[in-house]
């Protein structure tokens, strides 16, 4: 692809990424939004992580089926915990890694 | 709740935020950026590309279907339906970023990830955080994704697959974005209720609309038990 193909393409991307970004935002933020809503918003981020997280650890992509014994989900395990117990984020990032590529060395 | 001027004293504890997804996204750009490579695409359309979308998720997918000759409206139509997942967080934003001047609204917006999103929200409910100190921590990611994406092309043919355990990076990322969410016992079973719907849902519904699914979906749960137990 040339320069003009790679910008056409990139634009496209881009405006179909930023309008679900920003229209809800700009349209909500000067409403006054029904309580309902606001409840129901607050339950957004925790179910949109877990539904992010949870194929990850638990759907095998190459046979189609849920597993408990992806290494993603074992090594997920002192993860969490780690998590719970520090609640850092840099922290859970390194440990995470650092377990995940020591069992890949092992394993 | 967000107050209208920004101040210097603002600048250390975004920092403090951002680093952690910074952290996060340096192997992530990184492998994006070799696989990249790999595919042929030149550091400048890698730059092009992630200060245009920004979109991790949106960003690996265009790569593979570039290196396997797809057409560019069905790589745009995907990256709609990837990023979708993002009205649902913008509308989310809204509960803390009331009144504000849509040009800031604007700005804000084109920085709303999973992981920004998730930081801020967190903050946000704390108490402690303001507009701004959101604003910088997604465009702080932002130029850390553009930086990394493009060493990964730069770099790609000296990164072995697999290193460091940079697979795991956005999963640990996940795992501790979703503790700080967890507040309530309603909360926690909202999670499961998501995880649950989620992985049946992507087992039978080719694509990524299982996490737009099974958070409406999961939400919804956790609203009605909230209101059930409220009564």
């Amino acid at each position: 692809m040339n320069a003009a193909e790679y910008l056409f393409l990139f634009a496209g991307m881009g405006l179909v990424t930023y309008l679900p970004r920003a229209l809800p935002l700009l349209y909500l933020s000067h409403k006054k939004m029904p309580q309902w809503l606001v409840d129901w918003l607050g339950f957004i981020p925790v179910a949109v992580l877990s539904a992010l997280l949870a194929p990850l650890l638990f759907v095998d992509s190459g046979t189609d089926t849920i597993t408990l014994g992806k290494l993603e989900f074992l090594i997920a395990i002192p993860t969490l915990i780690f998590a719970l117990k520090t609640r850092s984020l840099g922290g859970t990032v390194l440990i995470g890694m650092l377990l995940y590529w020591l069992a890949g060395l092992f394993l | 709740m967000s107050s209208n001027t920004y101040s210097r004293e603002d600048i250390g504890p975004a920092l403090h935020a951002a680093w952690p997804i910074c952290l996060g996204y340096f192997p992530i750009g990184l492998a994006l950026g070799v696989l990249a490579e790999q595919a042929g695409i030149p550091w400048w359309a890698m730059a092009m590309m992630s200060i245009l979308v920004f979109a991790g998720s949106a960003q690996f997918i265009c790569v593979a279907m570039l290196a396997a000759g797809s057409s560019i409206a069905a790589i745009i139509g995907a990256t709609f339906i990837i990023n979708f997942r993002h009205a649902l967080m913008s509308s989310a934003l809204a509960l803390y970023l009331n009144n504000i001047r849509r040009s800031f609204l604007a700005l804000f917006a084109y920085g709303i990830t999973d992981e920004s999103f998730a930081v801020n929200m967190a903050r946000f409910r704390a108490g402690n955080w303001n507009r701004f100190q959101a604003l910088i921590v997604n465009h702080l990611a932002n130029s850390v994704w553009i930086i990394a994406t493009v060493s990964g092309v730069l770099t790609g043919q000296f990164i072995p697959a697999g290193a460091l355990g940079i697979d795991f990076a956005l999963i640990g990322m996940f795992i501790c974005l979703l503790v700080f969410q967890l507040h309530s016992r309603i909360h926690i079973i909202t999670a499961i209720m998501a995880a649950c719907i989620a992985c049946t849902w992507a087992l039978f519904v080719p694509g990524d609309s299982y996490i737009v699914g099974a958070s409406m979906g999961a939400a919804t749960g956790g609203f009605f038990l909230n209101r059930k137990r409220n009564t």
